[in-house]
């Protein structure tokens, strides 16, 4: 199926072709259909799953998928008990969903690069990005909804005044509230930029390395392509489990009073 | 690509499924979990009473079947000793009776020997009297010599 596109396109051209988003409007009111469409589908399989699993559920013997939903609950619950201190209603399942949705995010990475653009374009699609986490609107969409969460806990943990005082008056006193205004301003929006920069760049450059294996004669794209997979199972649960965390984390250190 | 309205699309979706999580998914799971969590450990704190119980009902059998054991020793050896009493009591009460069948026997028998030698004696005065007679017919006169006569028969 590769070899049979690179024939008709120079490397560039496919590479460029793989890079290249399913869009729809102009400029800022641009929206990725592909991602769109992706995370969406992911999600409601994630959704659907947990809530037949949390319908079915049962205090006697669990069967397989309450087994499997069960641990990762108590995986992350564990996590959120140790790093989040206070009412963890909203953090608990805020981060499953992180865990899981980003989980299943990366794991499309793993599917061959030129499979979805090929059924993309029998339903005539000319570009399609399969990979959600690929796309920095995607992982941004998510580390934005955590830097709000950040706001919100912070307010709910030190109250209004306190937050303002926290922003204004650390950690260098009365004296130089600029500097701490912009100090902190830049603490804060490193949060949701560097969540959100770290999970693209892992699977954009996941991404595009498969994209130049499959770039590769047919016969020899087995060996790397194998090596990276194997890899990208190490990184797929890492990024997702670091997303997870560090949102804990970061909502933990809002909420908790100095 | 960068960054555009996908995101505001992104954000809204991710909202909604965090929402959905909250409300139907965590809550029914965690309580589920709680619940098995608490039957569990009702369920060890039972066996754990049951073992103690068990372990109570064996010693009071044991208790029981002691003293069932002590009791039937001691009955048996009761029953031992009235039995022996018994049996000496029986051979005490047949030896006396023997005893006394025999002292009766010989009572009669003594009885009998009496009575036996009066007659005889009776007899042997008549037979004497009636032989003395037949040799002395003449010269006795038998109310002269009454009184030889009667002191013989006392003599034999």
């Amino acid at each position: 199926m590769s070899s049979a596109e690179h024939a008709a396109h120079s490397p560039q051209e496919y590479v460029t072709h793989h890079l290249t988003g399913w869009t729809v409007g102009e400029g800022f009111w641009t929206f990725n259909v592909d991602t769109l469409l992706m995370s969406a589908a992911l999600g409601i399989l994630l959704v659907g799953t947990f809530a037949i699993a949390a319908r079915r559920a049962t205090t006697g013997v669990p069967g397989p998928l309450q087994n499997l939903v069960e641990s990762v609950i108590e995986f992350i619950d564990g996590v959120v008990h140790e790093t989040f201190h206070g009412d963890s209603r909203l953090i608990a399942p805020l981060a499953m969903t992180i865990f899981c949705l980003v989980l299943l995010w990366n794991t499309i990475d793993l599917i061959p690069v030129d499979l979805f653009p090929a059924v993309a374009g029998l339903f005539g699609v000319q570009y399609f990005r399969p990979v959600p986490s690929a796309d920095m609107s995607a992982t941004f969409g998510l580390s934005f909804t955590v830097f709000l969460l950040i706001i919100v806990y912070s307010i709910k943990g030190k109250g209004v005044g306190g937050y303002l005082e926290e922003l204004l008056f650390h950690p260098f006193g009365k004296y130089l509230i600029p500097f701490n205004l912009v100090l902190n301003a830049v603490e804060l929006l490193a949060k949701p930029l560097s969540l959100g920069l770290r999970l693209f760049g892992n699977l954009y450059a996941g991404e595009l390395i498969f994209v130049l294996i499959a770039l590769l004669p047919w016969w020899a794209q087995w060996g790397p392509g194998g090596a990276w997979a194997i890899f990208h199972l190490l990184v797929i649960p890492l990024q997702a489990f670091i997303f997870m965390t560090l949102t804990v984390v970061y909502l933990g250190m809002a909420h908790a009073k100095h | 690509m960068g960054i555009n309205a996908t995101l505001l699309g992104q954000m809204i979706t991710f909202g909604l499924f965090v929402w959905f999580m909250m409300k139907f998914v965590w809550p029914p799971l965690t309580q589920a979990m709680q619940e098995r969590q608490r039957k569990i450990a009702e369920g060890l704190a039972a066996a754990e009473q049951g073992n103690t119980q068990l372990e109570r009902s064996r010693q009071e059998v044991e208790a029981t079947l002691q003293a069932a054991r002590q009791q039937a020793a001691e009955i048996l050896a009761q029953a031992n000793r009235r039995g022996t009493e018994m049996v000496e009591q029986a051979k005490l009460a047949a030896r006396e009776e023997g005893e006394r069948q025999i002292r009766s026997a010989e009572a009669l028998i003594a009885q009998e020997i009496s009575q036996a030698r009066e007659a005889l004696r009776r007899e042997v005065a008549d037979l004497a009297t009636a032989g003395a007679g037949r040799i002395l017919r003449r010269e006795i006169d038998p109310a002269a010599h009454r009184d030889l006569v009667d002191a013989l028969v006392g003599q034999i």
